[in-house]
């Protein structure tokens, strides 16, 4: 290995990519080559740092100064000062919502301190495209512990105690899904990476594989050994292009070293993976409309009169795991159940990742140990709500998850605790919701999803979610009926009862949990014909105070539809008949003259 | 690629400790060459080229290097800080290349301070 005085780790996650981290790149490496520093200095690309807020961002190793929203513009200078003089540049850093300086170091960004990295604990640390990189940092150990040290039971055992459960959902217990397909005799078993990740706003699994793609591989191997399997394989959406090309690079990788193909690491071990592209519908992440897929029939899901691990993918035995899960199997296997098992609650160990998005600060991807406060994910990691506006709620859990109030921010999170508030941990999106969030309007938001997402083939399900989903929309229109309300939770409930999926058992979540949070929102909609946040149009108007307009005639400039009028140095006003309630007056006017009811 | 067996992930992992112990910021020493305009002036990156080479040659791979301004001693450039973990730094004042390489040998690898080059041993007092 060539010697580099310093490594600049620049982050090519998909957000960071979007941000235009490889125009920087490009633009650091010609700047380097003026001042003839590239024999002296590296660029990496890592995976996802999660701080995808603030990017594209940068550390500098071994310094550990972070860079973070950076242009092209920015790299001469940054270049000339910091890697040719050693003088980092302040107006680069990272400045926290309430501090006054810079802070320099990335160990030192509350964002970051305050996360536990397990499953994305090679984040920003490596780059994903090299598999020596990866077992430098203790890769590929555990796969060799259990391969030459353990026995399959002891595997299971070992995951069995460590109480991991599946991180997709549901949180099945891992060791005991293991276990099951062990026992079922076959010539043939699948382990099946769920990698079909598809809530809105979700992408922890996007970015687990993008920034280290051999963690999962490791992690299914040692599943294979465990359950006594040679064929893995990975469900991915096709529309993840940065993961499926670093997924691809990583088991040509591992088929390279001998650590997936036959006589893994000189033993007698045989596994290999297979990539399946899924086409993006939302139901494929359930366990048998996966399987259907992967079949070539339509994804519908089946009823389960026989466990997956008995009779699962072409009737054989099959353990489906969520990307997370398999990624945090290494380490769990290297450093011993108990280890894990001390993190936690009493039912849920381990850490969770979180996609933390919404009306939030530091928007990102969050690791913590499970047991955390919502207040101290939201406000300590994630800064406070965007514009210090007042937090309302937060949705967890996806689509089939539910919103819980500011009444429960200091709620320690878990599986146990998030369903029995109404949610549910699903695969760990966290949508921050602030008072200008109307809540009607956001079950509105998910049913609208989940309709389009219903594969059809319960009625429940397909017409119910369809007609809550008008109901929603008619108080949402200023067309509400005192009877909306009961109807909506007695619908809620069949719709439940009616489906055979998980999709259409948790399509009611969004309307029933904030109707039992927020149901008098639901009742200012339909009795006073008024949206208590302001957002549902029709129930809305705008005015202009005429004791705050100084008449500078923006709003009345800007306005698409001339909807206001006004003589020259008088307030303004404006027509309700031509108005839209576009909102653009409101954003303009530098007074906040424009007022909404 | 030849297949791997278990002994040679320890092999790949000790080849790459280089690399990945300058990414955690933690080395055994770590070398500060002042780089200011005084120090490039001076000659500071032929000093880092030729520090970079010694480690490049040498089986040390726990070795960081970090450039710093200017120190304030501009007459005396170029100058590097060495600092062994758990030791008190030293800086080496008035550097050629040849010195540069004997600092590396006999204080980096052997513990040893060149007392000829050195200027002061400890750092100044901040607030």
């Amino acid at each position: 290995m060539k010697t580099y005085r310093t490594h600049l780790m620049l982050c090519a996650g998909t957000g960071c990519v979007s941000n235009g981290s490889y125009r920087i790149k490009a633009a650091l490496e010609a700047e380097m080559a003026k001042h003839n520093l590239q024999e002296e200095i590296a660029v990496v690309m890592t995976g996802c740092n999660g701080f995808c807020a603030q990017g594209p961002v940068m550390t500098v190793q071994p310094d550990g100064i972070f860079y973070q929203l950076l242009t092209v513009e920015d790299i001469p200078h940054l270049v000339e000062e910091h890697l040719l003089k050693g003088r980092p540049v302040k107006r680069l850093m990272y400045t926290p919502p309430d501090a006054k300086a810079p802070v320099p170091k990335m160990s030192d960004i509350g964002f970051f301190r305050k996360q536990r990295l397990i499953a994305l604990r090679n984040r920003g640390l490596i780059d994903p495209e090299k598999i020596e990189e990866y077992i430098a940092r203790g890769g590929y150990r555990a796969l060799a512990k259990a391969l030459s040290s353990m026995s399959p039971e002891e595997i299971i055992e070992e995951v069995k105690n460590s109480q991991l459960r599946g991180r997709g959902g549901a949180g099945y217990p891992t060791g005991a899904k293991w276990q099951s397909a062990a026992r079922h005799k076959s010539d043939v078993k699948y382990i099946i990476c769920n990698a079909d990740e598809g809530d809105p706003g979700a992408f922890m699994d996007r970015s687990i594989i993008e920034g280290d793609p051999h963690a999962v591989i490791e992690g299914m191997a040692i599943a294979g050994r465990a359950v006594g399997s040679s064929n893995g394989l990975v469900y991915i959406r096709a529309e993840y292009p940065i993961a499926l090309e670093r997924l691809i690079m990583a088991i040509g990788q591992a088929r390279d070293y001998g650590l997936l193909g036959k006589g893994i690491l000189g033993t007698d071990f045989d596994f290999d993976i297979d990539i399946f592209k899924g086409a993006g519908a939302f139901v494929c992440g359930e366990s048998s409309a996966m399987r259907a897929s992967i079949q070539g029939e339509p994804p519908e899901p089946s009823a389960k009169h026989t466990h997956a691990t008995e009779a699962g993918l072409w009737e054989k035995p099959t353990v489906l795991n969520n990307v997370e899960t398999l990624a945090v199997v290494p380490e769990i296997i290297w450093r011993g159940a108990d280890w894990f098992a001390g993190i936690g609650t009493e039912k849920s160990k381990g850490t969770k990742v979180f996609s933390l998005v919404g009306k939030v600060k530091n928007t990102g991807l969050v690791e913590v140990p499970m047991g955390i406060t919502l207040r101290d994910i939201i406000f300590d990691i994630g800064g406070g709500i965007q514009g210090d506006r007042k937090f309302k709620a937060v949705q967890t859990g996806g689509p089939s998850g539910g919103c819980i109030p500011a009444a429960l921010l200091d709620m320690p999170v878990d599986y146990e605790r998030l369903a029995a508030a109404g949610s549910m941990m699903g695969s760990g999106g966290m949508i921050v919701m602030d008072d200008e969030t109307c809540m009607v309007d956001v079950a509105r938001y998910f049913l609208d999803f989940l309709r389009d997402e219903s594969c059809g083939k319960c009625t429940a399900c397909r017409e119910g979610v369809d007609v809550m989903h008008q109901i929603v929309s008619d108080i949402c229109g200023g067309k509400g009926k005192e009877e909306h309300i009961p109807l909506l939770e007695e619908l809620g409930q069949a719709v439940k009862d009616g489906s055979m999926c998980a999709l259409g058992g948790t399509a009611s979540n969004p309307v029933l949990s904030t109707l039992r949070y927020f149901r008098d929102e639901y009742e200012a909609h339909i009795r006073d014909r008024h949206c208590p946040a302001a957002v549902c149009k029709a129930l809305i108007t705008f005015s202009i105070n005429p004791e705050k307009c100084k008449a500078c005639l923006l709003c009345n400039k800007n306005c698409p539809q001339n909807a206001i009028s006004g003589e020259k140095k008088k307030p303004q006003k404006i027509e309700q008949e031509k108005c839209v309630r576009c909102g653009v007056c409101r954003d303009v006017c530098r007074f906040e003259a424009v007022t909404v009811q | 690629m030849a297949k791997l067996r278990i002994e040679d992930l320890e092999k790949i992992t000790d080849r790459m400790r280089k690399v990945m112990s300058l990414r955690d910021g933690a080395g055994r020493a770590k070398i500060t060459v002042h780089m200011g305009t005084c120090g490039i002036a001076a000659g500071a990156r032929k000093i880092m080229s030729a520090l970079i080479r010694c480690v490049d040659e040498s089986a040390v791979k726990d070795v960081i290097f970090s450039t710093s301004g200017c120190a304030g001693l501009c007459s005396r450039e170029p100058m590097i800080t060495i600092e062994l973990v758990g030791q008190a730094p030293v800086k080496y004042v008035d550097l050629t290349e040849d010195k540069a390489k004997r600092i590396f040998t006999e204080h980096i690898l052997n513990g040893k301070i060149v007392v000829d080059c050195a200027l002061a041993i400890g750092s100044e007092q901040t607030l």
